[in-house]
This record gives C-alpha cells, structure tokens and sequence, in this order.
C-alpha cells in the first residue's frame, strides 16, 4: 500500500506554510506526525496533489502555562503530554487521555494539533478538549484566531479551518485536582474506542465529551446541565446519549453504542480507570 | 496551480545506521520501502503495513516508530537506526543478547521490531515491572510466543542496561 503521487514541500516556517495554503487550498494537505493523513493517503481516501510537511516547524512543540491557560503548541506528540509533569498537575484528564492513544511508536509521531485539526469522531483528544472547554487557536493570513472547541467541529472530518488556516495551538483553563474521568471501550489494546468518554469536572462549570458517538466529537449537553443542577450521578449517567444520534457499524449498533456512552459516563463519574 | 504529478522526486540525505545516503526517491514512497529496497536493510520487516503490528519497528533519533507508516522524507534531519545497526563492534546489542538468552522469539518474523521498541521503551523507563512492558509492547504483535518470554528478554534487557548504569 503506498500512496497515490504528489508533489511535496517542506515547511520552514508558519508564514510559508499559510503562503503555499493560499496559493493551493484544498488541493493541499498539511502533514505533521502522519498518523491520520499517510494511512488515508495509503488507502486512497486522501489524495492530495501537494503534502506540506510542517512536522519539522520550529516553536510548536511545547507545553506551558499562560495567565491560568495551559497553552499546548500544535506539534507537541502524544508522548509529551504523555509524560508533561505540568501536564500531569494542571490537566491530568488530557495528560491520561494522550497515555491512551494508539501504542508507544503511533505516540512517538503522532501530534495534538493533527488529532484535533483531521476531527475523527473516533479520536480521543478531542473529547478531552471538549471536556476541558478547549479553544483552537488558528493562524491564517490575517494573524491568529480563537475558535471555541464546541463551534470547530462542523462535519466528519470537517473543520472550522478556512483553507488557509492552520491550527497553531490549543488552549484551556487550568483543572489542576478536580475530579475527571476517562474511558475508552475497545475489543484489543490499540484499536480505536467504540465508544469513549472524557469528563471534567471543573473548571467553567465542568464538561463530558464523547468519542465516535456521531459525525464529530461530541458535548453530552444534557448531562453536563443535569450535572450542574446537582442531579445524582445514576440520573446524570442516564442523560449521556440524550443529544447523540450514534451510528451502527461493524464494531456495534447504535443502541450499544447509547447503553455504552450511559455505562462509561457512570464509571467516569465514579472516578474509576480505563484499565 | 495542477503540479506535473510525474516529476514530483525529491533529492534527500537519509541517514541511517550512522552512515549518510543521498538519493533521489519519490515522496510517496515509505520509509520501510526505501529502507529495504534502496538500501537492502531487509531486517526491518513489512507485517501489517496498517501501524497494527510493529513488524516494520525502526528508531528515530532513538525513539521507537513504525516505518510503514512514515514517508521517508519525513526522516530527513534525522538519524534512524534499523536492526542492523544496533550490534556494536563488541558483539550484540545488550536487547538483542537478552532475546536470545531469554529465547524470546520462535520464527523471529515479530523480532526485529520487537528488539527496537524494546530499546527504546527501556530508554524511556518503561520496563518497571511486568504490566508496564506489556503495556509498553501493545504496539507489537508476536504469532507464535504468547509474549512470555519476550516479556522476560525485555526484564533481563533492562536489568542489564540499568546494572551498567546505562
């Protein structure tokens, strides 16, 4: 399996990498880590007459505090936040979730502004952002811009991005010891989730993000309202599917998927581990 | 702009193993391609081609990654280490020696990859204990062993490491 051809440039910095975007647009595709773009490109899904490869860009690769944001730059892999010590004192929700991506080497190159800017449903950071009230911090030709999580997911595998847009950071106020949770059911140790589950509870009032639930990552509104209201965990739990229309497919039907969101959404709350 | 798609190859140093090559390579092509079709490194096996099985495992720059699920001219600027580098002039690597004490391995298909990301989740102080490794090693399939003896290599490969104060 080898990808279709195409024409190949190697960013040297941000302003060029938006520049080329300009001039090509949806006939480009940004590579970073590679772990969503080469595996597509390999099954034809993706085919991109120009790969801008941004893997390499220097200043995008840290974790750090802002003000009380954690501020995480869009190239930072999977294993730095795996292992961030400040990651690990301020967010240990996103911390936890990076642990649990694919295996140790998909970790090794994969990156958070890829997860985020190729909006799989089925990715897991992304829950963890929504559950963190997260922003998107976006660069274009008219400088930065701050695009809230729950406005940046419009379709599958559809972004708020304008073409030449791309994804620089991402950002959310700090959680330090609230209480969170985590949960990703799957059949085998590296398979995506059937159904995942990242809850937060403060701070801004608190949040549950759901992983391969609908076309995008998700926001479990009703839940996160009845959370608020001090209704007790069991009544919350019931309420995780309540603005999901899951999809059926080789891995579960939709009506598992609803009795999985309700079950995982009752673990989370319960401050149990994934494993 | 429509690029001519036919006159897309690049000219790029990869280097590997410690040597530096220069070459001409078309940017679709993967690193485990030209690792063992340019290069003639077959050591680094092609399972799955899906980043499932850790078959095609290589370092860069020390890190653990799977080579069929990398574009070689992503490893420009980069050093890469493939199983045939990581013998020293002394003899075998101290990973490579405890798979063969510990008898890790039955047809050695899986071996090459799970020699390299052994070397590098040690370095990365993954090997505390038995679950850890396990863990560590979800990325890599083995068909014949059920893992207990590689799980023990990966044991006696860091109690060695660790004794030399490595």
């Amino acid at each position: 399996m080898i990808p279709a051809p195409f024409a190949y440039r190697r960013a040297e910095s941000v302003a060029q990498v938006i520049e080329l975007l300009g001039e090509h647009g949806d006939e480009a595709k940004l590579l970073a880590g590679g772990h969503s773009l080469v595996p597509m490109m390999k099954l034809r899904f993706a085919r991109p007459e120009l790969v801008i490869d941004i893997g390499d860009l220097p200043g995008l690769d840290y974790v750090r505090m802002e003000g009380g944001d954690v501020a995480i730059g869009a190239l930072t892999r999977h294993v730095t936040l795996e292992t961030s010590p400040l990651l690990a004192a301020t967010a240990p929700l996103l911390r936890h979730a990076a642990s649990a991506v694919g295996d140790c080497q998909i970790r090794h190159r994969g990156t958070i502004g890829g997860s985020v800017a190729h909006g799989d449903p089925a990715a897991d950071l992304p829950a963890a952002l929504m559950a963190l009230r997260g922003t998107v911090v976006a660069e274009g030709p008219a400088g930065r811009r701050m695009i809230p999580i729950d406005d940046f997911y419009v379709g599958f595998l559809e972004t708020a991005l304008a073409p030449d847009e791309l994804v620089v950071e991402l950002r959310f106020p700090r959680a330090d010891r609230q209480p969170w949770g985590f949960q990703k059911f799957r059949r085998r140790a590296i398979d995506w989730a059937i159904v995942g589950l990242a809850y937060q509870a403060e701070p801004a009032g608190g949040g549950i993000g759901l992983v391969s639930m609908g076309p995008t990552t998700l926001r479990a509104t009703s839940a996160e309202a009845a959370l608020r209201s001090g209704a007790p965990a069991s009544e919350v739990a019931r309420l995780a599917d309540a603005d999901s229309e899951p999809p059926g497919d080789a891995a579960a039907t939709p009506q598992f998927r609803r009795h999985l969101a309700r079950t995982l959404l009752a673990r989370a709350l319960a401050g149990q581990a994934d494993r | 702009m429509t690029y001519v798609l036919a006159d897309t190859a690049v000219t790029v140093t990869l280097t590997v193993n410690g040597a530096a090559h220069d070459m001409r390579i078309e940017p679709r092509e993967l690193l485990v391609s030209v690792l063992r079709d340019r290069l003639g490194l077959t050591g680094t096996h092609i399972g799955c081609e899906t980043t499932s099985c850790g078959a095609c495992t290589v370092l860069l720059d020390g890190r653990s990654v799977k080579s069929c699920t990398m574009l070689a001219v992503q490893a420009q600027g980069h050093h890469i280490t493939t199983i045939e580098g990581l013998a020293g002039p002394d003899g075998l690597h101290p990973v490579q020696q405890a798979f063969r004490s510990c008898h890790g391995l039955q047809c050695g298909f899986c071996t090459p990859g799970m020699v390299l990301a052994t070397v590098s989740l040690i370095e990365e102080g993954r090997a505390a204990d038995e679950d850890s490794v396990r863990s560590a090693l979800e990325g890599n399939l083995c068909r014949c062993t059920g893992y207990h003896n590689i799980v023990q290599a990966v044991l006696s490969a860091a109690r060695a490491i660790q004794g030399d104060g490595a």
